[in-house]
């Protein structure tokens, strides 16, 4: 072992904002001061604090380096790997450098991730190491498929696609259907704008995805799986693809596992930019090599599935359960959480919020600790609004609500959903009936167009949003709303239609008061939509210095250089904002309503 | 046929669940990253699939072009989070330096403009994918330093 271990994360996130252009110049400064022995850098997978990266972590002193630049990386290993003195300037501190005091992980409790961030994720050996395939072993070899069942069902682990099934449930359903063979699923379609955990997992620890697939295999009674990926996260891909071969290779998939009469294997196969396919019968559509369209269910894919055999398909989270329970067993894992969601759920912190990134928490705390004591709360000088939660079928919840126990039955109960755990946070610049449109057209865009009340309610709806931010709405718009949102609720084939209007319908429950100051008022008090706000110049702040002039692209500002005030000729104006960008004087504002 | 897209074929085994794999290989293959009518009747035939079946796979997936494309599928994420972060900065800015408008194709042949759902970068919004590589914290000034670079680097 060297005398210092450097763990460079090296998630998308890290990557996209330069890790390996560190990596190199760390390697180049080693080699330059002769600490190639000494000094082990591995690359890992997702560390969670996503906005910070590129990240360092360097045992044994634990110290995180963050935001780090390819020029820093002389510095780090000339000081700190040849002297032994931490570059203070880089690091991310709490009260100590030791990461648990750091607050953003120390109300953590990482489960699913305790490897992504500590291994190498391309090197089975190290995965084996901490543990990996021993709840295989343990499966396989000391206990029956249905203790296994049993065992799943004791934790209380339910679905972390967004559902909330019990897991334990859907497997003694797919062990008792008749017919062979049967196939095991895993969706890693993640498609839910905000959501990045199973990225994360099948980035950074994609063995243990695969062990919950082959001890599911097991339980199940099934000799083939699929992992669908999208091809969105071709890392993913690639580091699904040596985790494959590697496990072939040591004999973790294939014929005959651990000498039993066990049989398993797994083919990756890749989607094609269709969210919809994330929705269970489409994606087993898909794999089929067809259009990724949903049916009806009943029959369910653990009677009618794959090839219409009996299928059992789970998510990418719920696999990387697995391991945990069986070696740990049931009851362990039902001792986190709240009465009905036991474990623990990752959430993808993302929006205006300080800490974003990916943390994994004990399900029942609330969204404020989440938000504020995790996530650090908004950047200064902005406010709370709203927290979008559960992507396109989720909702936004207010300030008032921000005590509410993250779990299925609570969250729902206020009109968000788990769903797969993106969290949004927006602050008082975020305009609701901006961002439920912005939802809309998501799911409108997506509707795969196989259903009528999916395919053109999301679009009357859609129709009607769009004419309120233009300051068009009418009196009547709200209900009219309320009323198509129930209709493609309950009339929809699939889960995309059922929960699509869950952005309008919470935003009319908690920010009615915004739709209708567009409405009524042509305001938007947000300051967002542009029909309905005007830009304006304070005339005793105004210098003439002609910036705004000379930065209107429609020549709406006018005025004379030295003979202030200036004004904007609002016929003219397309309220762009250049003028309030070039103000250095803060003689330009913008105002909610039309002017006049 | 040519050699290249014979090994391809050679690859797949006569089962129509591999489609859409195939017809990834096949637009990767093709220069002009698409996939022509070509390349959609050798999978018909392939597979043993009624063209119309391939066809409809292919059109059905956002991630298949039949029209020819530019040798880099520049596609940035229109998601809510990256919305938020000036996603839109970044679109004007490479309609601006590449001189097209989303969904076009520059007359060199070098790049294609698109737009795509979540990329799961989100902590690092606004972000891009220019063929398999991400980029993130992106910045008007950033974008016109990856592109600079692509066209550098060729």
């Amino acid at each position: 072992m060297r005398r210092l271990q450097v763990l460079l994360c090296s998630g998308s996130a890290c990557q996209s904002a330069g890790a390996l252009e560190v990596k190199k110049a760390l390697v180049e400064a080693l080699t330059e001061l002769g600490l190639t022995d000494e000094v082990q850098i591995v690359e890992t997978g997702c560390m969670g604090p996503c906005e910070l990266g590129p990240i360092l972590l360097v045992y044994p002193e634990g110290a995180y380096y963050v935001r780090v630049k390819p020029k820093d990386a002389r510095e780090i290993a000339q000081e700190h790997f040849l002297k032994g003195r931490l570059v203070r300037r880089l690091l991310w501190t709490g009260p100590t450098p030791e990461p648990r005091t750091i607050p953003f992980f120390a109300r953590q409790k990482k489960v699913v991730l305790a490897n992504c961030g500590q291994i190498d994720p391309e090197r089975i050996e190290e995965y084996i190491a901490v543990g990996g395939y021993e709840a295989l072993a343990k499966a396989l070899t000391r206990m029956t498929p249905e203790e296994v069942i049993a065992e799943v069902t004791r934790s209380g682990l339910r679905g972390r696609g967004g559902a909330g099934f019990p897991t334990g449930r859907k497997w003694q359903a797919v062990r008792e259907a008749p017919g062979k063979p049967k196939y095991v699923i895993c969706n890693g379609d993640e498609g839910d704008p905000g959501a990045f955990m199973d990225r994360a997992i099948l980035e950074g620890d994609p063995h243990s995805v695969l062990e919950g697939m082959a001890i599911a295999a097991y339980a199940v009674g099934a000799e083939k799986g699929y992992i669908y990926v999208r091809a969105e996260y071709p890392l993913a891909v690639k580091r699904l693809e040596v985790a494959l071969a590697q496990a072939r290779k040591y004999g973790l998939l294939g014929p005959r596992i651990f000498d039993t009469d066990f049989s398993f294997d797994v083919e990756l196969r890749i989607g094609a930019g269709a969210f919809v396919c994330g929705e269970e019968t489409a994606l087993i559509a898909s794999i089929e090599g067809r259009r990724g369209e949903p049916r009806p269910r009943p029959p369910y894919p653990a009677q009618v599935g794959l090839f219409g055999q009996p299928t059992l398909i789970n998510n990418v989270e719920t696999f990387a359960n697995i391991r945990h329970i069986i070696l740990n067993g049931g009851a362990w894992f039902a001792q986190m959480g709240t009465a009905t969601s036991k474990g623990t759920k990752v959430f993808a912190l993302a929006g205006q919020v300080r800490n974003t990134g990916l943390v994994e928490v004990p399900m029942g705390i609330t969204l404020r600790e989440l938000i504020f004591d995790i996530g650090g709360g908004v950047p200064e000088g902005r406010r709370f609004k709203a927290v979008q939660i559960g992507g396109p079928s989720g909702g936004c919840l207010p300030e008032t609500l921000l005590d509410v126990p993250i779990d299925y039955e609570s969250l729902k109960e206020y009109g968000a959903i788990m769903g797969s755990g993106g969290v949004i946070v927006l602050d008082d610049s975020s305009c609701m009936v901006n961002v439920a449109k912005f939802f809309l057209e998501f799911t409108a865009d997506e509707s795969c167009g196989k259903c009528v009340p999916c395919r053109v309610g999301t679009r009357l709806m859609l129709g009607i949003l769009e004419r309120i931010v233009r300051g068009e709405g009418r009196e009547e718009d709200l209900l009219e709303l309320e009323r198509l949102a129930q209709l493609v609720r309950e009339a929809s084939l699939c889960g995309l239609g059922q929960t699509a209007p869950n952005p309008v319908l919470s935003t009319l429950r908690y920010f009615r008061e915004e739709y209708w100051a567009h409405i009524r008022d042509k305001a938007c008090p947000a300051g967002v939509c542009p029909d309905l706000l005007h830009y304006d110049i304070l005339a005793e702040a105004c210098r003439a210095c002609d910036l705004c002039r000379r930065a209107c692209p429609t020549g709406a500002v006018q005025g004379t250089p030295r003979h202030p005030p200036y004004r904007i000729v609002q016929e003219l104006c397309i309220r762009c904002g250049a003028c309030l960008d070039a103000c250095p004087f803060g003689a330009v504002v913008k105002r909610p309503g039309r002017k006049g | 046929m040519t050699v290249e897209k014979k090994a391809i074929l050679q690859k797949y085994p006569r089962a129509p669940d591999v489609l859409l794999a195939l017809l990834h290989e096949l637009q990767r293959a093709n220069p002009q990253n698409c996939l022509t009518p070509e390349d959609l009747a050798l999978a018909a035939a392939h597979l043993g699939l009624p063209l119309a079946r391939v066809r409809d796979a292919a059109t059905f997936y956002t991630m298949f072009s039949l029209k020819p494309r530019g040798k880099h599928v520049i596609r940035v994420c229109d998601s809510p989070n990256c919305h938020l972060f000036g996603a839109w900065s970044v679109v004007e800015e490479l309609q601006r330096l590449l001189g097209v408008g989303v969904g076009e194709t520059t007359p060199d042949g070098l790049f294609t403009l698109e737009l795509t759902s979540c990329l799961g970068a989100c902590g690092v919004a606004p972000v891009m994918m220019v063929d398999d590589e991400v980029f993130g914290n992106l910045t008007p000034e950033k974008v016109r330093r990856i592109l600079g670079e692509l066209r550098g680097g060729g």
